[in-house]
């Protein structure tokens, strides 16, 4: 192996540099992606939790019992269909939809909708590690359910989800760079626009780099909060 | 709506590919098996590893470890497939695909089941240790069969997550199921052989989310 030709052609700090503008803007568009389906993944991956804790309720009328198993189904697809397959499939299939959406947003729709699945269900787990006498004593002081929801029952449902949403948001996060296989200009795609120019890798080991500094802090962060929430 | 049907779930058109997407199928089926096998192997090896206490070994499998969790897969898969050949390993697809994998769910298993080694109580290696047994013997005899128990749920979630990682190889052409499944949407322009992928992983993959969930209840 030849030293100076793998400086050359993997750590070329001349090509590196040339391409940081270029790289920053395509994470400009990863950190965009990622911010905007966290924000809206884990909403609606709490209301899912909740509207599905709560029909599973003693008295609930047949008929809204029925909705679990169209939202049982969503869940399990999105947990057992690969990130990237969806993504392609909705990509391709919006506009027989009629629906004219940008490559962003078809991409930013599907990590929502991974994201939601996933967090639906931490949530839940959470929701129901709750013990049941917490809400039965809320309810029997005059809350509402949905009072107790959110004053008694949500806030200790937290603690437990935490660690494993940690790691689900960071996945997600990870997995942004998806994007770029359906031509998103994310950072990943900046490198490779990088690679095809230059017939060198340098800006893909920047990105590399780039995406490291990145995500060791959050991956530092959730070992942290697994181990302190074990204590 | 039968615009529709016929672009997603157009009978002829799956009826023209299926032989195209099978080959994509029993190529993903071979790499997810064999990278879970290496990566599992590689996991525990590490895990095992971190048992013995020593401050370098620690800090380089912790360093291993991180930047793997840190690196998006997909990246990785592009890095393997332009360095290795630099390294003069001109490794078939495959094989690149396996050993991206591994290194990638390496990092996940050891710390899952680096987990379930803590998890088992010190007085068991003081006991075992005061009975004569060696550092050997009590990882196989009396840690990891303990350890076992509680790794079991994480460990089945990560290989699903493992599986489904699997797809990534189509980014680099290697010919598995999402693959094939484009190259057929491709040919005959009609995106029914993507969806017809889709299903296939939902079905194949579905009973290990019930099974993650069921486990992860019981254990929980």
């Amino acid at each position: 192996m030849n030293m100076r030709g793998l400086i050359d052609s993997f750590f070329n700090v001349q090509i590196m540099l040339k391409y940081l503008p270029a790289l920053a803007r395509g994470l400009a568009v990863t950190v965009e992606i990622a911010a905007l389906s966290l924000a809206l993944g884990l909403t609606l991956g709490m209301i899912l939790a909740v509207v599905r804790v709560s029909i599973k309720r003693k008295g609930t009328p047949r008929l809204v019992r029925l909705l679990n198993v169209p939202l049982a189904f969503y869940v399990d697809s999105m947990r057992a269909i690969p990130p990237l397959v969806t993504l392609v499939v909705v990509y391709f299939a919006l506009p027989y939809l009629g629906v004219y959406i940008s490559r962003f947003w078809s991409a930013v729709l599907v990590f929502v909708l991974v994201l939601a699945a996933f967090a639906s269900e931490i949530f839940r787990a959470g929701i129901e590690s709750v013990h049941v006498g917490q809400t039965e004593a809320a309810r029997s002081l005059g809350l509402s359910f949905l009072q107790t929801m959110r004053f008694v029952v949500v806030r200790q449902a937290f603690r437990v989800a935490l660690p494993p949403l940690t790691s689900r948001m960071i996945s997600i996060t990870k997995d942004v760079s998806l994007a770029s296989v359906i031509g998103v200009a994310d950072l990943l795609k900046e490198a490779k626009l990088g690679i095809a120019s230059t017939y060198n890798t340098s800006p893909l080991i920047a990105a590399a780099i780039l995406f490291i500094l990145m995500f060791l802090p959050l991956v530092r962060l959730s070992t942290y909060v697994e181990r302190r929430m074990k204590r | 709506m039968s615009a529709f049907i016929h672009n997603f779930f157009n009978v002829e058109i799956m009826a023209k590919s299926w032989k195209i997407i099978l080959v994509g199928l029993s190529n993903t089926v071979q790499v997810a098996i064999v990278a879970l096998v290496c990566a599992a192997v590689l996991g525990l090896a590490l895990a095992v590893l971190r048992g013995l206490k020593n401050r370098v070994i620690d800090v380089l499998i912790v360093i291993y470890v991180d930047l793997f969790r840190a690196l998006p897969t997909i990246v990785l898969f592009m890095l393997v497939y332009y360095m290795l050949p630099f390294f003069g390993l001109s490794l078939p697809l495959f094989w690149a695909v396996v050993f991206a994998l591994a290194i990638n769910g390496g990092a996940y298993f050891e710390e899952i089941f680096r987990a379930g080694i803590e998890a088992v109580d010190k007085g068991q290696w003081e006991a075992s240790r005061s009975l004569g047994l060696d550092f050997r013997q009590t990882m196989r005899f009396v840690v990891l069969p303990q350890a076992i128990r509680i790794v079991i749920p994480p460990a089945t979630s990560n290989s699903l997550e493992l599986v489904k990682t699997t797809v990534l190889a189509s980014v680099i052409s290697m010919p598995d199921l999402l693959y094939k499944a484009q190259q057929a949407a491709g040919l005959w322009y009609n995106p029914t052989p993507l969806v017809l992928a889709a299903l296939i992983f939902l079905v194949m993959l579905w009973p290990f989310v019930r099974l993650t969930s069921y486990l992860e209840r019981r254990m929980g």
